[in-house]
């Protein structure tokens, strides 16, 4: 944000200094939010993983063992041994990366292209508006998965699919949040003020109104990255995963599920606590930043 | 009134109008065509072409959505391509089973969410409110199958007192069957409860701090009175309104939840048409999963309206 020297200007914009104070009290707060910094840790956990996987993990992921098959949890595999005899203890750990890629892409193009989306059909209005809206009414009257099931099969699962499907549909619903915001923004003086002055419409948009509607977009960032793990996991477990090669949790557990009756817990239990921790860690940091942004 | 339930099933219409040409379009894209994918790489090609012709697939794009879509309203839904019988006959039973299921679920789930709302924000800020809060909200957020595969591992494996599959034994009571939908509901009762106790929770304290309720206890009427006919009363208009919206995030969960327990609803059909690519009964069940939800929004504008006067007679938006 500029610093604006108009004498003209409303007093009710935030100067620089002031939006980098806030910025550095949310921060305080959320190092003091008891949510936050058990989210994060969770988070952090997977994140060493996704990284340094192979490097943690005690076997290789990937290695067969026929005389191992579904073998419970031993010293030697800690969380047991799946259908190949696969040591369950590092799919789990190498499974983080998979999901820790394509998801935050997928979060990363929806926020792009919802914040877009939500700024010009909230400023400009009009017929514009109307019809864009009600698009995304009609895509958000059927559930993401079923959406994604339907993408999926007409353009053949794999990764640029997964991203670009799930996407899409949350730059829908972040499109609705971010309008809802910019309705309320445009009517304020610093937007008259800046259309007093001349400014360019992009400007305006992207200069002025933006970092004004920053804090619904975090928000709606942090809550719609725990939904594209939850969305992608799920759509693994379906078998409409990116690749059924790389390990992963979702596909890990589908292909263990019909062995629980045999009494074999430990091939699911664990890839679904990964999913489960991770998707809870994202939620108490959404949880903890949006308590940030309401006070 | 009238204008308002009017002008809301308008923009419904308009709704399923656009959902039924993003499906339709949607799965037209799929590469190559139809009879050649049913028939195989290695079929003849005269065979193909007579197969699109008994199909229709071999029409311009405008002419079969207006026959798919026209067809719809008359219940004729086409025949599943990969199990030759009627669409509508798959979709009809599929859903009459996902209804049972659902309504089990919504039995256990509202009236519990509702005291757990409740009781949330009579006790606010305190241990019990975090529970409810934080613990249901973080219940919600965990995709279906693992809450599922969690609770088959938990009451089916380790305790073992519930069967894993949902699927009854043909001609048992009705109470047998309930025991089998019981893990599947019971699911769905994770996934939902975080959201209604939440905003049970908000509605109940908005009604708790109101002057109505605070005239209410000075007057002397007895705690349970107040709670029960002034805090829980105005805080179940939110909570309709969020029940309904739930019905989304409902069939979105059957997807995963029926074919988790092999449970033969609208879920798994529309898993079982994704991975046969089986086009008209994917077709046809998304479109039917969108009618289901702008009904039950409807419904829920229709309540809300009825139960509170003040939208009532305002009659606008």
């Amino acid at each position: 944000m500029t610093v604006i020297e108009d004498p003209a200007a409303p007093i009710a914009i935030p100067t620089r200094d002031e939006a980098k104070i806030a910025r550095r009290e949310r921060l305080r707060l959320l190092g003091r939010s008891p949510t936050f910094v058990l989210g994060s840790l969770l988070l952090g956990v997977w994140v060493v993983c996704a990284i340094f996987g192979t490097l943690i993990a005690p076997h290789d992921p990937s290695a067969d063992d026929v005389l191992n098959k579904l073998a419970a949890p031993s010293a030697d595999h800690l969380f047991g041994s799946d259908r190949l005899g696969r040591d369950v203890l590092s799919r789990v750990i190498v499974g983080a990366r998979e999901i820790l890629i394509t998801a935050p892409l997928a979060t990363i193009l929806g926020t792009v292209v919802g914040t877009a989306i939500g700024l010009v059909t909230g400023y400009y209005r009009g017929l514009v508006d109307e019809v864009v809206m009600r698009v995304v009414d009609a895509m958000l009257a059927v559930p993401v998965i079923v959406l994604a099931l339907l993408a999926i099969v007409a353009l053949g699962p794999s990764r640029v699919t997964l991203v670009l499907v799930i996407g899409t549909v949350f730059g829908m619903i972040i499109a609705k949040t971010v309008r809802a915001a910019v309705l309320s923004e445009r009517e304020l003086e610093y937007v008259q003020a800046a259309r007093l002055r001349n400014e360019r419409s992009p400007y305006i948009l992207f200069a002025e109104i933006l970092p004004n509607v920053m804090g619904p977009i975090v928000v709606e960032f942090t809550v719609r990255l725990g939904y594209a793990i939850f969305t992608i996991a799920t759509l693994a477990f379906l078998g409409f995963g990116a690749d059924p090669s790389i390990p992963d949790w979702g596909h890990d557990i589908s292909e263990h599920y019909q062995f629980i009756s045999a009494g074999v817990w430990w091939a699911v239990l664990f890839p679904s606590l990964a999913i489960a921790t991770l998707i809870i860690g994202i939620n108490l940091m959404a949880d903890a930043i949006a308590q940030t942004f309401e006070r | 009134m009238a204008r308002f339930l009017l002008k809301r099933l308008g923009l419904a219409a308009i709704t399923l109008f656009l959902l039924s040409v993003i499906v339709f379009v949607g799965a037209s894209i799929l590469p190559g065509n139809v009879a050649r994918r049913i028939l195989g790489p290695f079929a003849d090609q005269a065979a193909v072409d007579a197969l699109n012709e008994r199909l229709g697939t071999d029409r311009s794009l405008l002419t079969q959505y207006w026959d798919w879509i026209s067809g719809f309203f008359q219940g004729d839904l086409g025949d599943s391509h990969a199990l030759n019988v009627p669409v509508s006959e798959l979709i009809g039973n599929a859903l009459g089973n996902s209804v049972k299921l659902a309504v089990f679920a919504f039995v256990l789930v509202v009236p519990l969410a509702i005291f757990g709302g409740v009781v949330a924000a009579l006790r606010r800020d305190t241990l019990t409110d975090r529970v409810v809060t934080i613990g249901g909200l973080t219940l919600s957020v965990v995709p279906e199958f693992v809450s599922g595969i969690i609770l088959i591992l938990v009451f089916g494996l380790w305790l073992d007192v519930l069967p894993v599959s949902a699927r009854a034994p043909a001609g048992s009571g009705f109470l047998t069957q309930l025991e089998y939908l019981l893990l599947p509901a019971l699911t769905l009762v994770v996934l939902l409860f975080g959201y209604i106790a939440r905003i049970t929770r908000a509605g109940a304290i908005e009604a708790l701090d109101a002057d109505y309720t605070r005239t209410a206890v000075l007057k002397g009427l007895p705690r349970r009175t107040v709670i029960r006919r002034h805090v829980l009363r105005n805080s179940l208009l939110p909570t309709i309104a969020v029940v309904a919206t739930q019905t989304g995030y409902l069939i979105g969960g059957l997807v995963v939840i029926e074919t988790l327990f092999n449970y033969p609803g609208l879920g798994r059909l529309i898993f079982t048409a994704a991975t046969q690519k089986d086009l008209p009964v994917l077709e046809s069940a998304v479109l039917i999963v969108g009618i289901v939800f702008l009904v039950a929004m409807l419904l829920a504008d229709l309540a809300y309206s009825l139960l509170n006067p003040r939208i009532r007679h305002a009659g606008a938006e």
